[in-house]
């Protein structure tokens, strides 16, 4: 099996204090499974979307606090911002972007302070 | 995955923008709904401001105007915004950035540098003011004396008189800072909550100024407060500062987990998720509220005079900072917070049996020797000619 069928190559960014719940790292290049849910008896797979890297990058890449990461239904928290590939996820699709090789997605937060 | 099929990034113009309809777009304004592309989006946010601007009148060609900077999204987009506004529209204005110090290590600290580097990229004089000049004890000192419960009161009240103080060394008519339109229907709704008539008129003012509602004729502070981005919602200052790569400091305060204004956001998110006027729409209830208290004569707001103490602007004999700084320096940290009157009555009644007027005679109730130092500087801003020694503008 090649690795380029079953993974997708994704960069990660995180910015405006999202990078402190990552060791503070603001860029993360990622393998991130093509197909989910990653349970191999599942019976029929889907095409990897936003849905499943927030969860994935959750259990995968988190270092700290979930709770300021994840939200409601499988989101992220409300207050975070999605740009795939340099747009607003709002124009995307949002959790139901498909992801796709080489895909450029940043999580910005509005929370801290001004 | 309904659609995703037929919508692969690689079609030319998926989304084109709605205004120059030759761009793809980059932002879905949180507003209206209208998807825009990055020169678009910037237009139309500079463009925004500036109305905002010029509707209200809020400045007068020649004004010198300090920029409340804390290095912040919202305060870095704001600098830069007024900066490139003032060069486009010739407003005249002379800026000037205003940071408050308030003492907080790993946190103020590093923000501070943020701020440092948006002086010399926008070519703006610094001032920084400091609480532990202004008031005797930074927020590591209080944290340390009281404890990180109620630690945000003294902040705040510190905070907001130290822009003042910092303002008036700086000889500026205007004090610009970076309020949101998110902030501000936070801000209306947990004034509504706790039944804050008086703030909740201050807070969706536009433009407010401390003396303008005051017939007593006693004047501390001319100084005006705005909020040009009174209409910006967060999403797009943080968008716009993402795409024009703007230095900004995002932590959140160590001390403070603000969690009643967190909820009160939360639960705002939760509102625009199913209603996307709702932030616009808070922020009309707050005006149409305060329009109504004003109306109505028989709700009596306090009045204002000014502080037997230190004469800032207060509703009280003494304002709410020397309370708080009186009770820091005799070890009576309680004093000031919680039940304001019942407090108060206390104070005044201790201050009849060892005498208000010596500042010295306050070490009768706090025998140690720390507590007789720190009494050297109660008097913080009474003595303004000590503000001489304050650091210098720090122009670029």
């Amino acid at each position: 099996m090649s690795q380029s069928n079953t993974t997708l190559r994704i960069e990660l960014q995180f910015s405006g204090g999202m990078e402190l719940l990552f060791d503070n790292q603001k860029t993360i290049h990622a393998k991130v499974p093509a197909f989910f849910p990653l349970d191999d008896s599942a019976e029929e797979k889907h095409a990897a979307t936003i849905r499943d890297l927030i969860s994935w990058t959750a259990s995968n890449l988190l270092k700290e606090r979930p709770e300021l990461f994840i939200g409601a239904d499988g989101s992220v928290r409300s207050g975070i911002l999605v740009l795939v590939n340099g747009a607003d996820w709002e124009l995307e699709g949002e959790l139901d972007y498909e992801l796709e090789d080489r895909d450029e997605i940043v999580f910005i937060s509005t929370l801290h302070g001004g | 995955m309904p659609g995703a099929t037929d919508a692969k990034p690689t079609k030319p113009l998926k989304n084109p923008c709605n205004l120059c309809q030759s761009v793809r777009a980059i932002l879905k304004r949180p507003k209206t709904g209208q998807q825009l592309c990055k020169e678009c989006f910037f237009h139309v946010f500079e463009t925004e401001i500036h109305n905002t601007i010029v509707d209200n009148k809020l400045f007068n060609k020649g004004d010198r105007v300090a920029i409340g900077a804390s290095g912040g999204k919202d305060s870095t987009v704001l600098a830069y915004v007024m900066k490139l506004l003032n060069d486009r529209y010739s407003y005249g204005l002379d800026l000037v950035l205003l940071s408050i110090d308030e003492g907080i290590t790993g946190y103020r600290d590093d923000s501070l540098e943020t701020v440092k580097r948006n002086r010399d990229q926008y070519q703006i004089p610094l001032l920084i003011v400091s609480y532990k000049d202004l008031y005797g004890w930074s927020m590591d000192d209080i944290v340390k004396e009281i404890g990180r419960k109620n630690n945000c009161t003294f902040c705040g009240v510190f905070r907001r008189q130290a822009l003042d103080r910092g303002a008036i060394m700086l000889n500026v008519d205007h004090i610009v800072t970076g309020h949101n339109a998110d902030d501000i229907a936070e801000t209306v709704l947990m004034n509504i909550l706790r039944g804050d008539l008086p703030r909740l008129q201050r807070c969706t003012s536009i433009i407010t100024n401390d003396t303008s509602e005051d017939s007593s004729g006693i004047e501390t502070s001319k100084i005006l407060r705005s909020k040009p981005f009174k209409y910006t919602y967060e999403k797009e200052i943080v968008m716009y500062a993402y795409f024009k790569k703007l230095d900004y400091f995002s932590t959140e305060c160590i001390y403070s987990p603000n969690a009643y204004r967190g909820h009160a956001r939360v639960f705002l998110k939760d509102l625009e998720a199913v209603r996307r006027t709702a932030i616009v729409d808070i922020i009309h209830s707050g005006e149409a509220l305060s329009a109504s208290v004003q109306a109505n004569e028989s709700t009596k707001l306090p009045t204002m005079a000014n502080c037997t103490r230190c004469g800032y602007i207060s509703s009280n004999e003494l304002c709410k900072a020397c309370l708080l700084l009186e009770g820091l320096n005799k070890g009576l940290p309680q004093l000031g917070i919680g039940h304001t009157t019942k407090i108060r009555r206390m104070a005044e009644a201790a201050n009849l049996a060892s005498g208000l007027s010596s500042p010295a005679s306050l070490s009768s109730s706090a025998a140690s020797g720390a507590a007789e130092e720190n009494i050297k500087v109660v008097t913080h801003i009474k003595d303004l000619g000590q503000l001489e020694t304050m650091p210098s503008l720090d122009s670029v």
